[in-house]
């Protein structure tokens, strides 16, 4: 088995649709069936980027803190499941259903293995 | 095989049997090994000893179970010194789902070749990648080639190669054939693939919407002839601004597109699709020497169809006649079907122009494209004339495609509108740079006796 990483992106701006409720069941839904399967790692909705805080800690003195997300971008992670499956295509096909049912697209990316797995 | 038996085998014969046993060889240890990039370091590690030893002992009964013994011996040796340095390089395989599940039944009988196939040509890898994958691992050619091939330098092509190997082993794509549902579409992914490498191999000397016949489209006489099959590719993009250049290699790729297909015939006998694309291949690589004289083109209906390959056209044929009975037609098998039609023509004039309008109504049914409608135009116009070819053009949104004015100046000379055609041609010249295509216009213009520049 495998995890992957299932993410949203979308504009903050983006007016929500008249049907936001129907949308909001669709994946409601969505989770249930991959809870059941046992496919299930974890999954989130995020507030819009910016509320974000961006924190560098690499300097020798106090982290610099920064309003706003770290990415410049029109577009930002907006909510994402992790999903643990055998493989790619099992990956792919929760994608599907998933970006069906969040009406965005969806970025499929794997974790790196557990050091020791 | 060699000719010259257990004797000596040259080394053209190795490199024969090299590359024709190389996608078996990496296919199966890829299966046995569960890593793609030690499958293929131990193929070549079994070549090299083939090198030393099967000039002195001749070739084995076997050579591709020979290499493949010898190159999983060599794995597994590689696996225990490289677990005693460090354990966790002995770790599981890295490739899911090797198919050895005894619970699934069709793994003793799958040819490893063709998962590795679906891998390959998995549709989360860019096209680029499905076809330099395919023709390393299955077909065996070195980098070096492919990238000669694809007129990018070998470091470029070498680091393409391995970004998409560590695609595969870290987002886990499957090491097996896709389920009965997934199957049609994955398929067609390949199938592509493999098209692509023939288009590749075909078309860098009549890249798509040069005015002579492809693949896609064996038109009639002077009719420019835009399609093919696939979408336009980066891959045929680039092969259109480059020219005939690499002839040699390029031609490797026709027969080894082709010799792939066999193969996945071989492996997939009940996909009409498969058949269909083996004999649109074959049909079209019949014409290959009559297709260029003297380093220009040479349209269909110019073309010295005796210097046709027979034997290729009577195995399409074959094929083709076999694809009518299962009655499952698809885009390849109709477009293989046009090309028999094409073929079975003694002259331009003999073409059963009936039965190829037949066969593009078909496909447009398949693939309701503009580029389709273009050429079933072209039909048209052998059947009811050049004027009601035209109102189909008029209808077609591609003026911006000099395939599509070009096609258009022909129609209209035909129909007795030589400023027109003129003013169309010119057009076409604008919409292009291949210098070959706009050799083959200005040839136009000029027998329109227009000048090239006049026109609009």
């Amino acid at each position: 088995m495998a995890q992957y990483l299932l993410s949203v992106h979308g504009s903050d701006t983006d007016e929500m649709p008249d049907d936001v409720q129907e949308v909001y069941a669709a994946v409601d839904s969505f989770n249930k069936e991959v809870q059941a399967s046992g496919s299930w790692v974890f999954a989130g909705g995020l507030n819009p980027a910016s509320t974000a805080t961006v924190v560098d800690g690499t300097g020798n003195g106090d982290p610099v803190i920064t309003d706003g997300p770290y990415l410049e971008s029109k577009e930002h992670l907006g909510g994402f499941w992790i999903v643990d499956v055998p493989d790619l295509d099992a990956a792919l096909e929760l994608a599907r259903r998933g970006s069906a049912a969040c009406r965005g697209p969806v970025e499929v990316r794997p974790f790196q293995p557990e050091p020791d797995a | 095989m060699s000719e010259s038996g257990p004797a000596d085998p040259g080394h053209a014969d190795l490199d024969r049997v090299f590359r024709s046993e190389h996608g078996r060889v990496v296919a199966t240890l890829t299966r046995r090994l569960g890593d793609i990039d030690l499958a293929e370091e131990a193929a070549q590690e079994a070549y090299l000893i083939a090198l030393q030893r099967w000039p002195e002992s001749g070739l084995p009964p076997n050579p591709g179970a020979w290499l493949t013994t010898t190159a999983h011996n060599r794995a597994i040796d590689r696996i225990r010194r490289e677990s005693t340095r460090d354990s966790r390089q002995a770790q599981a395989p890295m490739i899911s789902d090797t198919g050895d599940d005894p619970g699934d039944p069709i793994s003793s009988v799958v040819d490893d070749r063709l998962r590795l196939m679906f891998t390959c040509c998995h549709p989360s890898l860019a096209t680029s990648a499905q076809v330099a994958l395919t023709l390393r691992l299955l077909g065996g050619l070195s980098v070096a080639e492919i990238a000669g091939a694809f007129l990018v330098d070998e470091a470029a092509m070498a680091k393409r190669l391995t970004r998409s190997k560590q695609k595969i082993k870290a987002a886990r794509i499957p090491y097996r054939v896709p389920s009965d549902a997934e199957l049609p579409g994955r398929l067609r992914g390949v199938l592509a693939t493999l098209f692509l490498v023939f288009n590749e191999g075909y078309l860098p000397s009549a890249p798509p919407g040069l005015p002579t016949e492809n693949p896609g489209t064996p038109t009639e006489p002077g009719n420019s002839v835009p399609v093919s099959p696939v979408r336009v590719s980066p891959v045929q993009v680039r092969a259109e601004s480059v020219g005939a250049a690499h002839g040699a290699i390029r031609t490797d790729l026709c027969a080894e597109a082709i010799r792939l297909t066999r193969v996945l015939a071989t492996l997939m006998p009940d996909e009409p699709e498969v058949l269909g694309l083996l004999a649109l291949m074959l049909l079209t690589d019949a014409r290959r020497a009559s297709r260029v004289s003297g380093g220009g083109l040479v349209v269909l209906s110019d073309q010295d169809r005796s210097r046709w390959d027979q034997d290729l056209i009577a195995e399409g044929h074959d094929i083709v006649r076999g694809c009518l009975r299962r009655g499952r037609p698809g885009r390849y098998q109709i477009l293989a079907a046009i090309n028999a039609v094409h073929t079975d023509a003694a002259s331009v004039h003999a073409t059963d122009w009936r039965q190829v309008l037949a066969l593009y109504d078909q496909l447009l049914a398949v693939d309701p494209s503009p580029i389709v409608a273009l050429n079933r135009a072209i039909a048209i116009a052998e059947v009811d004339g050049p004027t009601a070819a035209l109102e189909i053009l008029d209808g077609l949104p591609l003026a911006g495609y000099h395939a599509y004015q070009a096609t258009r100046a022909d129609l209209l000379r035909r129909a007795g509108s030589p400023e027109a055609a003129a003013s169309a041609y010119q057009r076409a010249l604008d919409l292009t740079g291949n210098p070959a295509e706009r050799a083959f216009l200005r040839g136009r213009l000029d027998e329109l006796g227009a000048a090239p520049d006049r026109g609009g």
